[in-house]
């Protein structure tokens, strides 16, 4: 906060999600931010360049419309990219000097480019299957996603969901066994659903009605979901791994024309019937929470309960069962591990998706869209490991690894800041 | 948060009125206030949460299965079979964690109780730190992060250094505390200056602590030379925390240092200057700042100690658990635990330290349990994470037994909220 001076004048209009701040703040994080990335950039890309030629592949072999690779000479594609990224950081100090908001997209801009560089870099003489590597992020992205929808809308009403990895492994669980008996994948995206209610029901009735701390109640359902799945792995599945852990899974549905779109087509339109569910759910849950009565309303109970009931709004309610409803949301991306990727129940097979979906939320600051970008930023650090481990990366792997994890605490740290949630969220209501 | 106070009194107002205390006798006052009290809860809440445990032991035993089959004809069957798998599984869990009956002098007896206590200190340590966070606001979940930098720098001074016995092994535990209070202060340092929410911050640098100390187990200065294996050498012998009860237990000295560790956090908490800043901010930052306290620079504080002691757990596993060497897991999941330890505590040192060895029973327990009766050991986390529940919400437990509400009711419930809301 000591970086925070007022400035009398605002220059442009701040959107109401930026919290407190009512004038544009002169602070030079986000210059500071991006120069650390030139120069790291510049260091990598052409002090210790490679030389050597980097094909990106950019058509698969089943499209329609074959595109031709894209050579990129790999040091002087270095030397190009720094000295954009540079001009970018100039460019931004200079709005901060002249007290202009240094805009999103910009930011987006100097993310991109550095990508390409180091893709450059990472990738001289070999090749990059660019659509591969989406899709990939994107897949790694979904349960991710669902996640942190279903902590968008606990949170957004008031009650702070910690519990998502619970629900995700719930959701896992259940979907596994009923679709391995009823060998309807189907089926078994309804069962998850249930099971994430399930889940939502105790993290709601122990924080409604027994006032419990919120994240009490998160944290040791976590623990309990993880110990009852565990157990019955080991006792139930495990053994008759053929009749209850054999789900099948979801098959591939190739929209028409849209998926026949060079690079966006294959990534996004050729994929199973969970991730189109996912468009859908992103789009209803931004519309829900924004343009809606049931949105106006449970924002208003996240946000100041008292006034909600004084204009008679039911709390206890609306907070229940739009808690139930994270956790349906947040059971359909545990489905996604069983009947989308995996194709099996495993113990603790979320490995702390849970807790990144919340990290998504946060780093979204509450917001569906961008909890859902931040998802895919995950998504797509995560796989962009996978991808440079195959063709071979001079860098350890491990560094590769670490690399979405400190891109995030650099990007909270200098770029999100002090986030601010729903202002009741994890305080019980209690009517007096 | 105080113990007095913590009877929370949450339940709604009851009708029933309170009898009239002239005319009740000493007894049914005494009666009243076992009936009310806070222990009958935790007591009531373990009971309960067994019972659960019990229930889910006995739905899946096989030959509780096979003789409900034929329930109608011959409902002994199931019933004695329900209670053989139940008190077979319960008995391997008291004998692996307190007292084996099956060994003839007490000496060996009591070994299960050592073990409790040597799994129980990791546990204390890493729980003290978390509640220390919860105490100030800050929810740690970096555990995992602080443990392994610990570790690293404690444990390569462990085989790395020469020094006298002794010395070494104080320069190790220092080595250790600082790694953890120095990945931990850097969260605090994060949300100081920039604001950034420590929930991510800490489950970010988890990840980054644990590919570091992967590349170094492979790459780096912990590799053992001339070993693919990603494990670091054994720590010297002078180094390693002595045996407190001779080389037949494997209690080492790690239990006193928690000891300690658990007074100082006590002292620092609620006795001294600091800890009265720190609890201030925990509950309520900007009356804190108005009051002078600089809120920033406890934050960064308070990361630093509670860093520390999860590090304490940390140079625990590798000075005294884990001596021949580690590898990336070696916080074995301790820094998670530690949430659901210091939770169980209310983030009051003395009541982590009960909940810490009261986990340490079930974990050493339910490695006698798998081994003995096939139980798996995951039916612990489930009777663990309940009994968590269960205390957190006397007014279900009361409802259960039918208890009575404590003391006159209360026109208006008061809420439990705890340190740990402002956490989020």
């Amino acid at each position: 906060m000591s970086i925070i001076a007022p400035v009398n004048q605002p220059t442009q209009p701040v959107e109401p999600e930026e919290g407190p701040a009512t004038a544009v703040i002169k602070s030079w994080k986000v210059p500071i931010i991006l120069g650390v990335f030139t120069v790291l950039g510049f260091l990598l890309m052409v002090v210790f360049g490679r030389t050597g030629t980097s094909t990106m592949v950019l058509s698969t072999s089943s499209d329609l419309i074959q595109l031709p690779d894209v050579l990129l000479p790999t040091l002087p594609t270095g030397i190009v990219i720094s000295i954009l990224l540079a001009g970018i950081t100039g460019f931004s100090a200079w709005m901060v000097q002249t007290r202009r908001k240094v805009p999103l997209w910009l930011i987006s801009v100097f993310g991109v480019l550095l990508l390409i560089g180091f893709l450059t870099w990472a990738s001289a003489d070999e090749r990059i299957p660019v659509p591969g590597l989406l899709f990939g992020s994107l897949s790694l992205a979904v349960p991710l996603i669902f996640g942190a929808l279903g902590g968008v809308i606990s949170e957004r009403v008031g009650v702070v969901n910690v519990a998502i990895e619970g629900q995700l492994l719930a959701g896992a669980f259940t979907s596994a066994i009923v679709a391995s008996i009823t060998q309807q994948p189907l089926l078994g995206l309804l069962a998850a659903m249930v099971a994430g209610v399930l889940v939502s029901f105790v993290l709601a009735a122990f924080s409604i009605k027994y006032f419990v701390d919120q994240v009490i109640v998160g944290v040791v359902l976590n623990v309990l979901v993880t110990g009852l799945t565990g157990f019955l792995f080991s006792e139930l599945l495990a053994p008759n791994a053929a009749t209850l852990n054999q789900p099948p899974k979801f098959e591939r549905i190739n929209i028409p024309l849209l998926s026949e779109i060079p690079i966006i087509g294959p990534v996004f339109f050729r994929q199973t019937l969970i991730v189109y569910i996912m468009y859908i759910a992103v789009a209803a849950v931004y519309f829900g929470i924004f343009h809606t009565k049931w949105g106006l309303r449970l924002r208003a109970v996240g946000e100041h309960p008292q006034a909600a009931d004084t204009v008679g709004i039911n709390v206890t309610g609306t907070r229940f069962w739009n808690v139930s409803l994270a956790g349906a949301v947040a059971g359909l991306g545990g489905a996604y591990f069983t009947l989308g990727s995996v194709g099996a129940f495993g113990k603790e097979m979320t490995a702390g998706a849970g807790f990144i979906a919340l990290a998504a939320v946060i780093f979204g600051r509450w917001d569906p869209i961008r909890a859902t970008l931040a998802a895919l930023l995950f998504g797509f650090a995560s796989n962009l490991q996978n991808v440079l481990s195959i063709i071979g990366s001079p860098v350890p792997s491990e560094f590769m690894l670490m690399l979405p994890y400190l891109v995030t605490i650099f990007a909270v740290a200098g770029l999100v800041g002090q986030s601010r949630g729903p202002a009741a969220s994890g305080k019980p209501y209690i009517k007096s | 948060m105080s113990a007095a106070q913590q009877p929370t009194p949450t339940t709604t107002p009851t009708p029933t009125a309170s009898p009239e205390p002239a005319e009740t006798s000493r007894w049914q006052n005494v009666f009243r206030e076992i009936t009310t009290g806070n222990a009958i809860i935790s007591v009531l809440a373990v009971l309960l949460a067994l019972l659960v445990g019990a229930v889910m032991i006995a739905l899946t035993n096989p030959n509780v299965q096979e003789s409900a089959g034929y329930f109608f004809s011959r409902p002994g069957d199931m019933l004695s079979a329900a209670w053989d798998a139940v008190s077979g599984a319960y008995s391997a869990l008291f004998q692996g964690s307190v007292y084996n009956f099956r060994r003839p002098s007490f000496a060996d007896g009591i070994r299960p109780f050592t073990e409790t206590l040597t799994y129980a200190t990791p546990l204390i340590a890493a729980g003290l730190g978390v509640a220390l966070g919860f105490r100030v606001g800050l929810f740690n979940i970096g555990g995992r992060g602080q443990m392994l930098i610990a570790a690293t720098l404690g444990g390569w001074v462990a085989f790395a250094v020469d020094l006298p016995a002794g010395i070494h092994m104080i320069a190790a535990l220092v080595a250790g505390v600082l790694g953890g209070a120095l990945w931990g202060g850097l969260v605090g340092l994060l949300k100081a200056r920039t604001g950034a929410h420590e929930v991510i911050t800490t489950i970010m640098l988890n990840y980054v602590a644990f590919y570091l100390v992967s590349f170094l187990l492979r790459d780096g200065f912990l590799k053992t030379p001339g070993s693919n294996n990603p494990k670091s050498p054994a720590s010297k012998e002078t180094a390693v925390f002595f045996d407190l009860l001779g080389p037949n237990y494997n209690l080492h000295f790690g239990f006193i240092l928690v000891i300690g560790a658990t007074v100082f956090t006590w002292w620092l908490l609620g006795r001294s200057n600091l800890g009265f800043k720190f609890r201030a901010v925990g509950e309520n930052p900007n009356a804190a700042r108005v009051a002078g306290i600089s809120v920033q620079r406890m934050y960064v504080y308070a990361m630093l100690f509670s860093g520390g002691l999860v590090g304490l757990a940390g140079i625990n596993q590798v000075l005294g658990t884990t001596t021949s060497g580690f590898g990336a897991g070696i916080d074995s999941g301790i820094g998670f635990d530690a949430i659901t330890v210091a939770l169980l505590g209310r983030s009051k040192p003395w009541g982590v330290f009960a909940a810490g060895v009261l986990f340490g029973a079930f974990k050493a327990g339910s490695f006698s349990m798998q081994a003995a009766e096939g139980v798996p050991i995951d039916i612990v986390l489930v009777v663990q994470s309940l009994i968590v529940l269960f205390i957190a919400a006397p007014p279900l437990v009361r409802a259960i037994f039918r208890l009575p509400a404590p003391g006159a009711p209360r026109r208006r419930p008061v809420p439990n909220v705890t340190q740990e809301v402002v956490a989020k």
